[in-house]
């Protein structure tokens, strides 16, 4: 029955394909249509990207790709690092970081600092972007908003030097309280809650940004949300920002300093966090830059692209529980893993990306001590190996811990394929070398936070990135009173010498202290530094004069410029 | 008609209420902490954030004032992006996942109906073995690989032809469109293919193609008047939840390529704990899944007659 179906169906069947091709035809008529008009509504909705070259010579421009949108741009609740790399660019502080990482004066002209605080003089020619001039009320305006408990910043922490900022983000203060105050328009008198050695390095970061009242208020509550709710006193102002798509900054031409601005537009014409995209976009010529990854740092070399290494300043750390409840709080169990603990294997052999140390002391070695780099004035304590040592004190552990073998340890992870690769090689060493077994609890980044603050982990992979540039960004991560020292490491010793490294005025002194809180860490076994980080990238040549910093705006594209062709 | 249609829209604002609260009381016991960060922040900072959220209250009071503002078309804040609502979210992004769903849907509903009534056409001879191979490939093969080959093959095109011949990614004009929306719908397309050649074979050997037949009319016409024609019905019932599965599922191509679709929000929320924007987005593309469900039903009754919207 079939058969003879199928066999009298045959003869025809150039007809019916025919018939077929026709309306395939049609459908794909009907698709060209639609796409053409898909594409008018899209283009006329203005949500696109523009078709420009990685280097645009005729309108001086650069193009390049953020990885992730930002969550908003108001400088008080801003708390990561693509915000503050656009804040940087648009807006400017009293003082601001220079080419050579060195503090230079910003909106404040010249200032007068003593130890309870002092008087910063703000430039006549300074202006918003809107034309209305930046005023000293504008620093005391965002400082108390960014206090306020209301605006719930995570960063309210970073003003807590200014007296009473504390009581202020407390609710207990009036925010009209705080220390800060406009004498007029161009004079801000700062009083301090106590010596603060580091404090000018603060007024050049986001958090102390200023912001202008009534504009602020004139948004509704929508301030930072879209380009046009912001207005800037920076380098470059936003002209232009799809969400999830694209955003464009161009020359401000009333920022006082207009002439040292070179570019006059940065366009971030994508929105990608897919690494391996980003880096087909820089192979099309298409952006100036694109990070590698372990995974496509290969391609790179194939391609033989000019690799280039940056350390981004972060330190990794595996942080350990001392919660008494844990096993973790035994310090001759810690001492053991210590005696195994060896980071060059982690960094070479393991991880294998270039750009990252070795780590030894939570102090990364680009910080500046007294006169040079505090690393090579108090070089601290180093990893030594003796698994035979390791062996006897875990003997000690088990029998303090009065039990026949050790409970698996619990290490709690992040969800990428470089925590997988860590926590495994973690797992391996101490199963071989001292017969621990390793349970991993891998998990997505907010679980994994809220886990690292209830607890629940025996050794956790962290990390910490600084806020300014001063040992005191990373010296006070483990005081007691700290709350992000997540695995509630308490040692009397360790806060003494934090406080005194926090009120001292003699750099002497507060380097002494900071190098007892790093000989301390190590003696006591607080955590065990694994590396510091470096990142690996891939940028087009022709632009040039970009600053690369482990802190403060990076990358700093604010006087950077298209080298011509003679000059390559 | 009128009353099928209201019947099936009260079925459906039930349906999108039960998915409404089934999603709320799901996303309130997920592990993980959407107020937390990677600084901690204070006792007092953490409960004022509790408020600003609403979270502070019971979680069933929570419930009846997200619905109140939901019957408003309220969808509140996200959570993430502080000082943006989910409304605009979804007034923003949607138009753009549905720009891409559509292309693909119209590629994956064409090119599913040609290929399929192709094999059918030529079964067992080398066009339909060619095209079922590829089709177990389409099927098989996930999004994200399709998505990273395609615009490998971008980037090999470009740089061979020393110029832009379709932009490797990005999102704007014509050109943006094209390999995304056709990635977007290959899977899809190859599944529809499948499910038009089984469709086309069975109706073949039916009464009416013999009974055409023997009264004598051209072999063409039999072809598309009642072949295809009757073959299509299964195609058009899967079409309404592809509809709704393509829109929806374009998160990897939306990745991939840097398209600015709903589709990231969608994923993205739920591993941020994103409340607002999980719910925005969870109830929006419910709604749309239910009202695509019933469009399809009714367009039904148009291809074929002997259905009755009763």
């Amino acid at each position: 029955m079939t058969d003879t179906t199928q066999g009298a169906a045959e003869p025809v069947s150039v007809s019916s394909a025919w018939q077929l091709a026709k309306y395939g035809l049609v459908g794909l008529l009907f698709f060209v249509l639609l796409l053409a008009m898909l594409g008018w509504v899209t283009s006329y909705s203005a949500a696109g990207t523009r078709s420009t070259q990685a280097v645009d010579y005729a309108t001086n421009t650069i193009t390049l790709a953020l990885s992730t949108e930002p969550p908003q741009l108001d400088s008080t609740r801003a708390t990561d690092m693509v915000s503050g790399m656009l804040l940087g660019h648009t807006m400017e502080g009293l003082l601001r970081y220079g080419p050579d990482n060195e503090l230079v004066p910003g909106m404040a002209e010249s200032w007068d600092m003593d130890e309870n605080g002092g008087t910063f003089h703000l430039r006549n020619d300074a202006y918003w972007s809107n034309g209305t001039p930046v005023t000293a009320h504008d620093f005391v305006f965002a400082w108390q908003t960014a206090l306020n408990p209301d605006t719930a910043s995570q960063y309210a922490f970073i003003l807590f030097p200014i007296k009473n900022a504390t009581g202020i983000n407390e609710g207990e203060i009036e925010p009209g309280e705080l220390g800060a105050k406009a004498v007029d328009d161009h004079t801000l008198e700062i009083e301090l809650e106590q010596p603060t050695a580091y404090f000018l390095k603060l007024l050049a970061f986001p958090t102390y940004y200023p912001i202008n009242e009534e504009f602020y208020r004139s948004t509704d509550g929508g301030y930072g949300a879209e380009a046009h709710t912001l207005i800037y006193n920076g380098p470059f102002k936003i002209t232009k920002w799809v969400h999830d798509a694209s955003l464009r900054l161009e020359k401000n031409e009333l920022y006082w300093n207009r002439d040292q601005t070179r570019l006059d537009a940065i366009d971030y014409a994508y929105i990608l966090s897919d690494a391996n995209a980003t880096l087909n976009l820089f192979a099309t010529n298409k952006i100036v830059y694109a990070g590698l990854n372990s995974e496509n740092l290969d391609r790179a070399l194939r391609n033989r692209w000019h690799i280039k290494q940056h350390n981004d300043g972060s330190v990794f750390f595996l942080e350990i529980n001392h919660r008494p409840d844990r096993i973790t709080s035994n310090y001759n169990l810690r001492r053991a893993l210590q005696l195994v603990h060896n980071p060059s294997e982690l960094v070479y052999k393991v991880l294998k990306l270039p750009g990252n140390l070795p780590g030894e002391s939570i102090f990364p070695v680009w910080l500046n001590g007294v006169e040079g780099r505090f690393r090579d004035e108090y070089p601290g304590p180093k990893y030594i190996i003796n698994e035979e040592k390791a062996r006897e004190h875990l003997a000690m552990a088990i029998e303090e811990l009065g039990v026949d073998e050790l409970p698996p340890l619990v290490l709690l992870s992040g969800d990428n394929p470089v925590s997988n690769k860590q926590s495994e090689y973690y797992q391996r060493l101490w199963k071989e070398k001292l017969g621990i077994e390793v349970k991993i609890d891998k998990q997505i980044f907010k679980l994994r936070l809220e886990k690292m603050t209830t607890g629940e982990f025996d050794i956790v992979a962290a990390g910490w990135g600084p806020d300014y540039h001063d040992v005191m960004t990373f010296g006070d991560l483990f005081a007691s009173w700290n709350l992000n020292n997540r695995g509630r490491y308490a040692n009397a010793e360790v806060d003494r010498h934090v406080a005194i490294a926090q009120s001292s005025s003699d750099p002497v002194e507060r380097m002494e202290a900071m190098d007892r809180v790093q000989q301390l860490l190590h003696d006591d076994v607080a955590i065990l530094v694994q590396y510091e980080r470096g990142s690996v990238y891939v940028s087009d040549d022709r632009v040039k004069g970009v600053t690369r910093r482990a802190v403060g705006l990076d990358p700093d594209y604010t006087r950077a410029y298209i080298a011509s062709d003679s000059e390559d | 008609m009128t009353r099928y249609v209201l019947w099936r829209l009260l079925q459906g604002v039930i349906t999108v209420w039960f998915i409404a609260t089934v999603t709320f009381f799901v996303m309130h016991n997920l592990p993980g902490d959407p107020l937390a960060d990677d600084k901690a922040v204070s006792e007092k900072i953490r409960a004022n954030l509790e408020e600003k959220l609403g979270l502070d209250k019971p979680v069933v009071e929570q419930y009846f004032i997200y619905m109140r503002n939901m019957i408003q078309g309220d969808f509140g804040l996200s959570f993430v992006h502080e000082n943006r609502r989910v409304n605009e979210i979804i007034r923003d992004h949607f138009p753009v996942s549905a720009i891409l769903g559509i292309l693909a849907i119209v590629i994956a509903g064409f090119g599913g109906i040609l290929w399929g009534a192709l094999t059918a056409l030529y079964r067992n001879r080398w066009p339909d073995i060619v095209i079922i191979l590829l089709v177990i490939l389409g099927i098989s093969v996930p999004s994200f690989v399709f998505a990273t080959v395609g615009q490998l093959v971008l980037v090999t095109m470009n740089n061979l032809a020393g110029f832009e011949v379709l932009p490797v990614a990005g999102w704007g004009t014509v050109a943006h469109m094209l390999i995304p929306a056709l990635v977007l719908g290959l899977g899809t397309m190859a599944f529809l293919t499948r499910l038009m050649r089984t469709s086309m074979l069975e109706i073949v050997s039916s009464d009416f193609v013999r009974t055409a037949k023997a009264k004598g009319v051209p072999m063409a016409q039999i072809f598309s008047r009642h072949q295809l024609r009757n073959a299509v019905l299964p195609v058009v019932t899967v079409l309404g939840p592809s509809i709704a599965g393509i829109t929806t599922g374009g998160f990897v191509v939306e990745n991939v390529f840097g398209i600015p679709g709903l589709g990231r929000y969608f994923v993205l929320a739920v591993q941020q704990n994103d409340y607002g924007v999980i719910m925005g987005t969870t109830v929006f593309y419910g709604a749309f899944l239910v009202l695509m469900v019933i469009l399809v039903d009714i367009l039904y009754a148009v291809i074929d007659p002997r259905v009755r919207l009763e």
